[in-house]
């Protein structure tokens, strides 16, 4: 019958919307609704002040929207900057050459490594004072003398650099995704290409890059769900939010929960951080259909 | 004749700067690398005055040290643990629920996968307080069951978008077959879709393991035991509140990157083999 | 087929691992949850010391780092689940918190038994960090709620060497605010580095305002400020953003000081590359972990001001206390009252290079430690003022100096924000 079709169908998404309801459900309505509450994480008794949170978000809490900014910029330089530079790696990859299996491996181990290392590492190459300096002392040895910079203590380019590095980081996922998209293109389709006289960069144009497209959308839009949330590597980078200047929306909450100790209100700018979320990726998987 | 030496010419050229281009971007990524295990081999006095990376010492009993002061034996067994059957379980139910949103039809089936889809997109902070109150009312806190159960939820929702685009652009015609052979559709699901899918699931496999390995707050707030600990919390105790121990700490980063470069090396032949079915071409 | 055998490699690791061995022992054990990794080897130690003598077993379990421990005690907390023995990391307010909840048990009695004989051992700067005084503003009932077990002041410390090299008295440390410009123009001609501290970590910044603030307007005028009664625009707080202003255009501070951590700037002074650092005195066993051999000073910060003495951050490094709920109340009591007696205070300051509780305990101690105690004649700590300032205001407060260190506010503009935000603050408590 019919019903015992759609029964069985049901048991395939049983044990994920099971596990996802207990542990992803309870939590977030637990968290949402304390969004309309003012509570220190500690005390029995909350008291309920309605959208009062929300409304300071909207109104009064300028350091939300400054780092709500800056993980914005981030996420932009990473869309571009780390996103193409993930592409071309994979393009270049995606050719009889040799080391390919060694490069596979080497490109993927940023992502590996722990963002405290990563932090570690990077603040001793870049930082002058506390670290070897090596970007600045190339820049001398290659004659560029007045290029020279605090790149970590200079409020200007602290957020790019920190943001670069997290392109460094990321870029080995971009790479990995890219390149099994590529290979997954027919080899007849260049070849036909080829035959009929196309350059190498016409089959890169009609071929390559319309087939990728979908690709693309999937690697837009986990890149922008993981960078927005990035945190712990402007810690190990730069020790904090440098008066704003490297502020993101996750270390903003964890100073609400910890620093004044003001659980209701990180709990608001939870919901808040997540509505941006949606409304972002909803926008991209929107503008990704159109396309198609 | 000179047009074919010009267009070899032209072709050096550009697959040098290919390769130059790849070695360059290939040194960025190693030099951490090499400074995390060039670091591990120094004394904590030496770490920070010496910034070649070429090792003066060679102090190997950091490692053994590292082992044992981390209590590495068991906590090592635990994250392999909690690492394998989350992984495994991830593969098991995600793909079963991407198949049956891809593929299958029941009423309600757009608005849960919105549902899931919104999950991703929400992420939650101070769930560890829920979480350990939730726990702690299903008896499960201080289990390793419990903490297997919410590290799967963590990885949930992106598998899931992950498999289920993957299976949109599947190729009908292979599981027709089989249906026609008479295959039932959790036979289709295990001996049709899931082969296919393997790219997809290596690139599964792979970002949760990463995720599960590297957790460590998750798993110091729900366990009350030391031997429950997986290993990236044994490796907090060398980073002390006021003493870091950077050569021990080196070390143990060292050690605990390895099983999972191991398990990348394992999965990324899947990934790149590919299948000639279309895998992610629309 | 290699899935099955995967399947059930799984479940034999899960039942071997899977079980929870409990063991029920007759004798009652107590839990003691601490963040303290450099202290564990001798936490540990002592525990066996104490199991030895009176045959009852102490845990301690170290979950590390201190933010992560944190998250901890109140995820415990909300499902009742605290350990006999724990800390509380955070500010008083935290704690009043967690008294008002029933967490915590009020050991005033045990304190004062037998003529006070436990509290007259230990320093009353670093029990006053424990303790709730009549009329404070928390509304706890006067008593004290926890037992220090190392003392920490915050200071200055300097490098003999490169003052040397500088042209100074190595034994000669800065006494006023101007003397300290001067030997930052010094430093900036000789292209050393300064004054280094975590300033990336936004409290150390607080700690050092606020230490100016009592220097140059007094204990009651900072007090007041924070009731609300003096507003942030007034001169002489001005005058203590200014300070900062002048400390960077003279060139006494490090490049690049508000992006540190203190564990970089703690390796920074290590390693001789700065002049100054501005530190607790934990710092003593770091700096002889990196560098053995680092000849350095303490000394308190240069006196802005003549009008009022110039005061630091001192008291109770780190603190336990009891859970109320706990079924071992007495013999977790009794553990603290051993574990801050003469000879384990001495042991542990031995060990770790922190300053004892116990008055008795100075003995044998470095000399530059005992530098840092003679500090406690001028320390003070937020946790004993009976009032505490609004965290919002805090921030914007070393924010704002943070930018004017980096030279994009003036300390008037800095002034009035801090006092619009103060201003919000108190009308919404007024709301409530």
């Amino acid at each position: 019958m019919k019903i015992k079709g759609v029964l069985e169908n049901y048991t395939f998404i049983l044990p994920a919307v099971a596990i996802f309801s207990v542990f992803y459900v309870i939590p977030f309505v637990w968290v949402f609704q304390l969004g309309l509450f003012e509570w220190d994480g500690i005390s029995f008794a909350r008291t309920f002040v309605g959208l009062q949170n929300f409304k300071e978000i909207f109104f009064q809490d300028k350091s939300w929207w400054q780092s709500m900014w800056n993980a914005s910029y981030i996420t932009l330089i990473a869309l571009t900057f780390q996103n193409i530079l993930a592409f071309m790696l994979a393009w270049a990859c995606d050719r009889e050459i040799k080391m390919k299996n060694f490069y596979r491996v080497i490109f993927f181990i940023p992502p590996v490594l722990s963002e405290v290392v990563v932090g570690m590492a990077w603040r001793f190459i870049i930082n002058d004072i506390d670290g070897a300096n090596i970007i600045n002392r190339t820049l001398t040895g290659m004659g560029m003398p007045n290029l020279v910079h605090n790149w970590l203590s200079d409020p200007n380019t602290a957020l790019t650099t920190v943001a670069l590095v997290h392109c460094w980081k990321g870029f080995g996922w971009g790479f990995l995704i890219f390149l099994a998209g590529l290979q997954t293109i027919p080899r007849e389709l260049y070849e036909a290409a080829r035959v009929d006289g196309a350059s190498a960069w016409q089959s890169f144009r009609k071929i390559t890059i319309p087939l990728m497209i979908p690709v693309m959308v999937l690697v837009a839009i986990l890149t922008v769900l993981g960078t927005m949330q990035v945190f712990v590597l402007i810690v190990s980078l730069v020790g904090g939010e440098f008066a704003g200047h490297t502020s993101v929306p996750v270390l903003r909450i964890l100073a609400s929960m910890r620093g004044s100790s003001r659980f209701g209100y990180a709990c608001a700018q939870g919901i808040t951080f997540g509505m941006v979320l949606i409304a972002i990726s909803f926008i991209q998987y929107r503008f990704s259909k159109g396309r198609q | 004749m000179k047009a074919a030496i010009y267009y070899k010419t032209k072709k050096l050229a550009v697959n040098t700067l290919i390769h130059l281009f790849l070695i360059s971007v290939a040194i960025t990524c190693l030099y951490p690398l090499l400074w995390m295990i060039v670091s591990s081999l120094k004394t904590q006095d030496m770490i920070f005055k010496d910034i070649s990376l070429i090792p003066h010492q060679f102090r190997l009993e950091n490692y053994i040290k590292a082992w044992q002061e981390g209590g590495f034996g068991r906590n090592f067994l635990n994250s392999i643990l909690y690492t394998s059957s989350v992984v495994f379980g991830i593969v098991i139910i995600s793909s079963m629920a991407a198949y049956a949103f891809s593929r299958l039809r029941f009423p309600g089936s757009k608005w849960l996968f919105i549902m899931f889809m919104a999950a991703m997109m929400i992420p939650i902070p101070g769930s560890f307080v829920a979480l350990y109150v939730l726990l702690n009312k299903l008896h499960l806190r201080n289990t390793p069951i419990g903490y297997i159960l919410c590290m799967i939820n963590v990885g949930l929702s992106t598998s899931i978008f992950l498999l289920k685009t993957f299976f949109d652009k599947m190729p009908k015609e292979l599981e027709d077959a089989a249906r026609i052979d008479g295959c039932s559709k959790l036979g289709i699901w295990w001996h049709v879709a899931l082969p296919l899918a393997k790219p997809v699931l290596a690139v599964v496999v792979v970002f949760n393991a990463l995720t599960v390995w590297n957790e460590y707050i998750l798993a110091l707030i729900i366990f009350d035991n030391r031997q429950f600990m997986p290993l990236q919390v044994a490796l907090q105790t060398f980073q002390g509140e006021f003493v870091t121990n950077y050569p021990l700490l080196m070390a143990g980063l060292t050690i605990t990157a390895l099983p999972i470069i191991i398990v990348y090396l394992l999965m990324q032949k899947y990934i790149v083999k590919g299948v000639t079915q279309g895998a992610v071409v629309g | 087929m290699l899935i099955r055998n995967l399947v059930l490699c799984v479940f034999a690791l899960f039942s071997v691992l899977g079980c929870s061995g409990q063991k029920t022992d007759s004798k009652p054990t107590i839990s003691v949850w601490h963040w303290m990794t450099d202290r564990d080897p001798a936490f540990q130690a002592l525990a066996k010391k104490y199991e030895a003598l009176t045959g009852i077993r102490v845990n301690f379990e170290l979950y590390a780092p201190s933010d992560a421990y944190s998250q901890k005690i109140r995820a415990a907390a909300q499902g009742s689940n605290l350990p006999d023995i724990f800390g509380i990391l955070g500010e008083k307010r935290d704690f009043a918190s967690f008294i008002k909840a029933g967490h915590i048990l009020d050991i005033t009695s045990y304190m004062e038994a037998d003529n006070s004989a436990w509290k007259g051992q230990l320093f009353s700067k670093a029990l006053a960090v424990n303790e709730f005084a009549p009329g404070n503003s928390y509304g706890i009932n006067p008593g004290i709620f926890g037992v220090p077990i190392d003392i920490m002041t915050i200071q200055m410390v300097y490098n003999k060497k490169l003052f040397t090299q500088l042209g100074l008295n190595p034994n000669r440390p800065p006494r006023t605010f101007q003397e300290f410009l001067e030997i930052g123009n010094k430093i900036k001609a000789s292209g050393m580095q300064g004054l280094v501290s975590g300033w990336g970590e936004v409290w150390m910044i607080d700690c050092l305002a606020n230490n100016y603030a009592f220097n140059i307007m007094g204990k009651d005028k900072v007090l007041a400020t924070i009731k609300g009664e003096v507003p942030y625009t007034d001169p002489d707080w001005i005058r203590v953003f200014s300070l900062f202003k002048q400390m960077q255009e003279s060139g006494v501070l490090a490049k690049g000081i508000v992006t540190m951590i203190n564990k970089s700037a703690e390796q920074l002074f290590a390693n001789e590359k700065a002049v100054f650092a501005f530190n607790g005195s934990w710092c003593v066993n770091v700096y002889k972990g990196m560098n053995p051999g680092l000849e350095y000073g303490a000394m308190l910060p240069p006196a802005a001001s003549e009008r009022y003495p110039i005061s630091i951050w001192g008291g109770a490094g780190s603190s336990f206390m009891v859970n109320a709920r706990s079924k071992n109340k007495d013999e977790a009591v009794k553990f603290l009252k051993w574990l801050t007696g003469q000879e384990q205070q001495a042991y542990l300051a031995q060990e770790t290079n922190n300053l004892p509780a116990n008055k008795n305990s100075l003995a044998r101690i470095p000399e530059i430690l005992a530098q840092f105690s003679r500090g406690m004649d001028y320390a003070t700590h937020p946790n004993i003022w009976g009032v505490s300032e609004f965290s919002l205001v805090i921030e914007a407060l070393d924010r704002g100096i943070q930018s004017i260190i980096i030279g994009e506010k003036t300390p008037e503009q800095v002034a009035a924000e801090v006092q619009i935000i103060k201003e919000r603050e108190l009308a919404k408590k007024r709301a409530r």
